[in-house]
């Protein structure tokens, strides 16, 4: 209790403060390195000459083709590293760095590994493999630069769950507007409390088209329906509230939906990246055994 | 008029029923009074099922006639009590409020009570009361009067209700309290008062339209301005669903049967009304605590009655225990209640139920020429006499002192802090001395300081790290003050607090400015120093202006504008620590730039012809000052040349600073700031924070401001004066060795944190039950999977009938993990960013916006 104690100076763990995204990550350290792996590859294909031609069997061939290898297998591990939170130091945005680039630089190495020779067999299956996970994950790359801005900007502070009961604070707003309607208006109304789909499927979602659906409709209707009683006279008052409340609904669905849509553009394109690469592990391993099996 | 009661005790909370139950069974002549129709209104009020804690958990218990208590359920332990208050037969009044106590016997002579009470105005005014011995009689609300020979007060801190003061006011349609807003149906209610209590009140009354209540709220301003912000959309939102009308700007004329009429900002209306619901805030108990001749330790509004080692205040015979004693632990107060009838009962030796706890603070050490150590008496007495802060104290206050304080020894050449240490306690030396290094550069350039003094003032001051480095001179005794008990300190004992700001005046003068100054060249511009308290937004130099004195900024931070083109800049961001107005008393001329507070800031003044005979005698100084002021300059002549060419960043760069300022950047020693243009969303962060804090997560992505693509998520920003530490009953939230602020395992879940963080990021929750392996989840679907899990699965795999509290879960800034923050490791992108707000308010801020 009563000994002497000492309140150290203790440094705060180093971290990584500075401010600058996965692709430029440390200068830019691990385009550098791909590039030197790249143009390590070309110089390795260029200077040696197998005969009779270039193939993954010569010493060159194995050479790139044991660097690819190796490059596939740690580069599929970025999915257990992304979950696994270690106490220690490391940055996952480092990771995704050195990922992104190696990766890239696998077109060269895979490539320059087959010494072009393509055909119907499972060693060429592996490299239209990886070509599909690596184009993928270039579209993701392309994704991330562009969209995360998008979704920032259409967000406006609010978060999905804001948005989502946004939406269902109209639709009560809404149910108890209508209590006065008659019959055939709150058939309409209807459409909008039970035929609207926030999300919608994966194609509305992609497109962003969601033509015809409950609260739309419904919009549509009761607007023709008030400009008529306008031009009529005054309209019923009722109403104008009910179509006052359904362009609102229409604006939170449409900021709701660009936020799906946009966070559905994030991820999709990992839902080929991901079992495309389980699939290129699995050719990849048939590969190198049936290359050694039938030497 | 018929019995005199030995004790009366006011209030059946923890104090109060311990106190009563005590009285009974040792047989004493005794009335318990309770102002509602329930025993301990205060946790009677808890939400149902809430579990209480019972710390601290070193301290016995000592419950007056063995009422039990163990941390438990809310409904069990008034179950508890209740069954053992009847069983002992205390004898309870219910529903009697005391209005008054006042003595029946002889005036006591020279006995006067001086009552200050201070207007809005600003003017105060003094009533004289003459204090009469005992017996005493109390007044009820009702009318009846008691007679009693000692009063025990067992009021707590909570307060009375504000009453509707027009006429109609005390009808009976008025009630302070909601219990069920389910009671009532096809009412016309007006809620009164804009605070989070009416506004709960009045959503409760109107969440349910099958109870067709028609619910106004009134309130006297146009805005809501104390209200949460949650609470305020959610009312907005019931208005214009048409659950609710809102009143504002409006206030009550008065009530009838029926009726109320109301002063609207378009006039008089008179209004339907059934039931009216007055939530206008509570009035501390301090003004009838007064009014009963009781002193109060000072003005302040943190300060206690003035109390005798038993607990008896400055009128003979009325004794005052429990929270309104400054002991708001319900162990405490139990024990209490139990010691205070011992006393009143002749048990004068009764030594306190926290004895024990302070015996081991002292074992092992003894004074200069006492080997045998001391016993805790003389201990406190010893730390009373040596240490000049503390010679003000009452036994009383030095026991409830030492709680909160350690006595260390120190061998020589022994280090108390490290400069940079994150510490904010303030450190008296009791023996020997101790060498403050003042030269970082050199650790042989020391300061002694005497047996006596404090040191530790500019971390307490300030909340920021340690400004040298420590060393014990000689073998040495020093007492640790926690940062909660220097405070109270300084209310408490009003020349404690005046001694430790002309310290610190000093000494952060000698800090900042260093150059050898001591205090004898100090002496006389400190004479004229004047601190002052800045709120927010305030300037205290405006550009253009004449003026010559130098502020130096005590506690808060500042941020410097100047005005190009018409249009506020961004300049810099001067954090606590540091000095402005120098430019002027060097270079004479007008004002160059804006300095306004960022957060309410305290700023000590120096005049400046006194700074320019300091400057004229101490050439060093006027170099060093040269040399910051070019620094300066030149960032100013960067920015603004930067203006002509590129006006579009500089904007950009005030606009984001503004922003960041105005989310609490000001007060924030470390704040998680996120690139929007790099975040996906994959909230990887949440995930990371939730598995490297046993399974939730302290931090919400998403909520939170946004600027420019700048986002600052909901997420602690560790305060220099963490607002969340300020009321902590077992004053469980501390400040790390890293600076970080964190809630250690002694959290009684009482939410004062939640409830006083402005930033709205700490959350109250139960630890989920344990995961299986990430490995088990990958390959076979097993568990949650990474972050937090969600309701369903946490409720299936919770262990039923077992009790677990909920406890305050914030950010702790992954101290101890030599990784860093897990939220910023684990960003894929390099969107989330942990930083200081001088690491980020900087020139690396403008390079963002051209970025």
């Amino acid at each position: 209790m009563a000994r002497a104690a000492t309140a150290r100076a203790i440094r705060p763990a180093v971290r990584d403060t500075a401010h600058d995204g996965f692709l430029t990550h440390r200068n830019s350290r691990w385009l550098k390195i791909a590039l030197g792996l790249m143009l390590f590859a070309v110089l390795v294909y260029a200077l040696t000459d197998a005969e009779p031609r270039a193939n993954g069997g010569s010493v060159a061939g194995y050479l790139l083709g044991t660097i690819g290898a190796l490059l596939i297998v740690w580069l599929s591990s970025l999915g257990l590293r992304k979950r696994i939170v270690t106490r220690g130091p490391y940055s996952l945005k480092g990771w995704t760095s050195a990922h992104v680039w190696l990766g890239l630089s696998l077109i060269v190495v895979g490539t320059l590994h087959s010494g072009f020779q393509f055909g119907w067999n499972i060693h060429t299956l592996a490299w239209a493999l990886m070509m599909v996970v690596i184009l993928s994950g270039l579209y993701g790359i392309i994704v991330y630069a562009r969209l995360p801005a998008q979704l920032s900007a259409n967000r406006q502070e609010t978060t999905q769950p804001q948005m989502l009961e946004a939406i269902r604070a109209l639709d009560r707003q809404i149910d108890t507007a209508a209590q006065p309607l008659a019959a055939a208006e709150t058939a309409l109304v209807r459409l909008s409390l039970e035929k609207t789909s926030i999300g919608g499927n994966l194609w509305q979602r992609l497109s962003g088209n969601y033509a015809g659906d409950g609260n739309g409709r419904a919009l549509a209707a009761i607007q023709a329906e008030v400009d008529g009683q306008r031009r009529a006279g005054r309209p019923d008052p009722a109403l104008t509230q009910i179509l006052f409340l359904l362009e609102r609904k229409a604006a939170a669905l449409a900021q709701a939906r660009r936020h799906i849509g946009l966070r559905a553009r994030l991820e999709l394109w990992l839902y080929l990246h991901v079992p495309a690469t389980f699939a290129l592990l699995a050719a990849l391993t048939a590969h190198v055994v049936s290359v050694f099996l039938y030497w | 008029m018929s019995e005199v009661f030995r004790i009366a005790i006011i209030g059946s909370g923890p104090a109060g029923l311990s106190a009563a139950a005590h009285a009974a069974r040792l047989g004493l002549s005794h009335v318990l009074l309770e102002k509602t129709g329930h025993l301990s209104d205060t946790i009677y009020k808890y939400q149902k099922g809430k579990h209480v804690m019972a710390t601290p958990s070193q301290l016995v218990l000592r419950a007056g006639g063995g009422l039990p208590f163990d941390a438990g359920k809310r409904e069990t332990i008034l179950g508890n009590w209740s069954e053992a208050a009847a069983a002992l037969g205390v004898n309870v009044r219910h529903d009697a409020e005391v209005r008054a106590i006042s003595g029946t016997g002889a005036p006591i002579a020279g006995s006067v009570q001086k009552i200050v009470t201070r207007k809005r105005d600003g003017s105060s005014e003094t009533k004289e009361l003459q204090r009469h011995a005992p017996p005493y009689r109390l007044q009820l609300a009702d009318g009846a009067e008691i007679l009693a020979e000692t009063v025990i007060l067992a009021i707590g801190t909570q307060g009375n209700p504000n009453l509707m003061a027009c006429p109609g006011g005390d009808g009976r349609q008025v009630q302070y309290q909601l219990d069920d807003p389910q009671e009532y149906t096809d009412e016309h209610i007006f809620v009164i008062g804009g605070g989070d209590a009416g506004i709960e009140n009045a959503l409760g009354l109107a969440a349910d339209a099958a109870q067709a209540n028609i619910v106004s709220l009134v309130n006297r301003s146009a805005e809501f301005s104390t209200a949460k912000d949650a609470n305020v959309k959610a009312l907005l939102a019931a208005r214009d669903a048409g659950r609710i009308s809102i009143l504002t700007g409006t206030t009550t004329r008065s009530i009838e049967p029926g009726w109320i009429t109301l002063d609207t900002p378009d006039g008089e209306v008179r209004a339907r009304c059934d039931r009216v619901i007055a939530r206008m805030g509570s009035a501390p108990p301090r003004a009838f605590v007064e009014a009963c001749g009781i002193e109060f330790t000072s003005n302040d509004r943190l300060a206690y009655p003035r109390l005798s080692p038993v607990f008896e205040s400055t009128a003979p015979g009325i004794f005052v225990v429990g929270a309104l004693a400054g002991y708001p632990l319900i162990k405490h107060c139990m024990n209490q209640g139990h010691d205070v009838v011992e006393f009143i009962n002749g048990n004068r030796d009764l030594k306190p139920a926290d004895e024990p706890i302070l015996e081991a603070k002292f074992r092992g050490l003894a004074p200069a020429g006492r080997p045998d150590g001391l016993s805790v008496a003389d201990w406190l007495e010893h730390l009373r006499g040596r240490v000049s802060i503390l010679n003000g104290m009452s036994p009383l206050q030095m026991r409830e002192f030492m709680l909160d304080s350690e006595v260390r020894a120190y061998r020589a050449g022994e280090i108390v802090f490290e400069r940079n240490a994150p510490g904010s306690s303030l450190f008296g030396v009791v023996e020997g001395e101790v060498r403050v290094e003042v030269d970082p550069t050199n650790p042989a350039i020391t300061v002694p300081l005497g047996a006596g003094t404090i040191f530790g003032e500019v971390g307490l001051i300030s909340g920021r790290r340690r400004g040298a480095t420590i060393r014990a001179g000689s073998d040495c005794i020093l007492v640790e003050i926690a940062r909660g008990a220097a405070l109270k300190l300084m209310s408490a004992v009003p020349a404690a607090g005046r001694e430790v700001t002309r310290i610190t005046t000093t000494r952060s003068l000698q800090q900042i400015f260093k150059s050898g100054l001591t205090p004898d060249d100090l002496a006389a511009i400190i004479e004229t120093a004047k601190v002052e308290t800045i709120r927010a937004g305030q300037a205290i130099i405006n550009e253009g202006e004449d003026g010559d004195d130098i502020f130096i900024i005590r506690s808060g931070s500042m941020v410097v504008e100047k005005s190009i083109g018409g249009k506020p800049v961004f300049l810099s961001y001067v954090p606590a620590g540091s000095y402005v107005g120098e430019m002027t008393v060097i270079d004479g001329g007008k004002r160059t730039a804006t300095v306004r507070a960022a957060v309410k800031a305290d700023v000590i003044r120096l005049e400046g012809a006194r700074f320019r005979d300091l400057l004229a005698a101490k050439p060093d100084l006027l170099a060093r000052l040269r040399a910051d002021m070019a620094t300066r300059t030149s960032l100013n002549s960067f920015i603004e040349s930067k203006k002509d060419g590129f006006r579009g960043v500089v904007d950009m760069y005030t606009g984001v600073a503004n922003f960041l300022v105005d989310q609490g950047l000001g007060e924030a020693t470390d704040v998680l700031l996120i690139d929007e243009k790099l975040c996906v969303g994959c909230d990887n962060c949440e995930k990371a924070c939730a598995d490297s804090h046993d399974g939730l997560s302290r931090l919400d992505r998403e909520a939170g401001r946004t600027y420019a693509h700048l986002h600052v998520p909901t997420s602690c920003r560790h305060c220099e004066h963490p607002h969340c530490m300020a009321d902590c009953p077992p004053n469980a939230i501390h400040r790390g060795p890293t600076g970080e602020v964190y809630i250690d395992e002694t959290c009684i879940g009482c939410g004062n944190c939640q409830r006083g963080c402005p930033y709205g990021v700490i959350r109250m929750d139960k630890l989920p039950p344990k995961k299986p392996w990430l490995l088990s989840w990958l390959l076979f679907g097993s568990g949650p999977g990474p972050g937090e899990p969600d309701k369903a699965w946490r409720y299936k795999h919770t262990p039923k009938g077992v009790e677990a509290p909920k406890k305050a879960i914030k950010c702790d800034m992954c101290a101890g993990q030599s990784g860093g923050p897990a939220c910023v490791r684990a960003c894929p992108t390099g969107a989330a960013i942990r930083v200081s707000p001088e690491q980020f308010l900087s020139v690396a801020l403008l390079d963002r916006g051209a970025g």
